[in-house]
């Protein structure tokens, strides 16, 4: 029998920390997979978050760095802007992305800097506890939200992919999931398109993921897939938002 | 059987994605734990008529990358 899948050589042959039914690993296994097969693995380089994924530096097989909390994009156009034929992305969570380094990531994206923001969103701070995040939906319960997310007291649910794809430097926006097989296919596709994005010089790029967070959640991994099919991508509604490579190539 | 697949147990965190991924329902959580302490899935090669088919879903289902897949060539 021939061998059909196995783990890629981008990813290094040990075990991951993260809870049981955790997104974060299938992500990185997407991004390390995607960089393997467009043959960029002696020239990526990837900046961790602050959050669960810190220590993502220990998984890939390639350059990686570290910024402080919310900074990923602020760091990643620093390495871009001097060595710009590197494959340069950062790999944030929502807290990261959209409260901490919502700055970061806004003028980021504005000055159209070709990098690529892999932004996973569990909807809550999943590191420290399971706080609310700007993603937290309403009514969900978090350990600060405990009556559930009151968008009168709390704020409401941030779509921050959706205003990043408003900003002329963004070449593509797009929210994807890792919950089912079929929208973890489709979520790789969609990290190989904003790789592609940065290559060609189009400006900046966002990958959003739905990932599950059981842990925080208060559920099992099971019905962690099953809430965001029925409930999380109902509020953040998959698709591409922005995709300047589509218009270039319809242009030609 | 068209395929079949090997699991590294000692990575499974017994999450169950890979049962509720399996067209087949040739997953299931074993008696036995693991060194960090789960109930690691554990393969059938056949239930009700049906065996392996190598579709990967339970693979690209599994956070921990601990599933290889084999399938028969032609």
């Amino acid at each position: 029998m021939k061998k059909v899948f196995t783990k890629t050589p981008v990813l290094k042959p040990v075990p991951f920390h993260y809870c049981p039914g955790c997104g974060h690993s299938i992500a990185h296994r997407l991004v390390a997979e995607v960089i393997d097969e467009m043959g960029m693995r002696g020239k990526a380089i990837g900046i961790p978050p602050a959050g669960c994924a810190v220590l993502a530096y220990n998984y890939f097989d390639i350059d990686m760095g570290e910024a402080p909390h919310g900074r990923g994009t602020a760091v990643a156009t620093g390495i871009k802007r001097v060595l710009p034929d590197r494959l340069v992305f950062s790999y944030q969570g929502d807290g990261d992305v959209a409260a901490i380094g919502t700055a970061e990531t806004f003028h980021s994206a504005n000055r159209g800097e070709c990098i690529t923001c892999i932004f996973i969103n569990n909807g809550v701070y999943g590191m420290t506890g399971g706080q609310m995040a700007p993603t937290t939906m309403v009514g969900q319960p978090t350990t600060t939200s405990p009556g559930g997310r009151d968008p009168k007291f709390h704020g409401h649910t941030l779509k921050f992919t959706e205003i990043l794809a408003q900003l002329p430097g963004t070449a593509y926006a797009v929210r994807t999931a890792v919950h089912k097989p079929a929208a973890i296919r489709k979520a790789k596709a969609a990290i190989r398109k904003a790789f592609e994005v940065q290559m060609a010089g189009l400006g900046f790029s966002v990958v959003e993921i739905l990932s599950p967070c059981p842990t925080n959640w208060k559920m099992t991994p099971v019905q962690a897939i099953k809430w965001i099919d029925k409930q999380v991508t109902k509020e953040f509604p998959i698709g591409v938002f922005k995709d300047l490579s589509a218009e270039k190539s319809h242009a030609d | 059987m068209k395929g079949k697949i090997v699991i590294d147990s000692a990575l499974c965190k017994g999450c169950g994605l890979c049962i509720e991924a399996c067209p087949n329902k040739l997953l299931e959580l074993g008696e036995e734990l693991n060194e960090k302490g789960y109930h690691f899935a554990v393969f059938l090669e056949e239930r009700d008529g049906k065996g392996c088919v190598g579709c990967t879903l339970c693979a690209i289902t599994c956070p921990e990358v601990a599933i290889e897949v084999y399938r028969e060539e032609g």
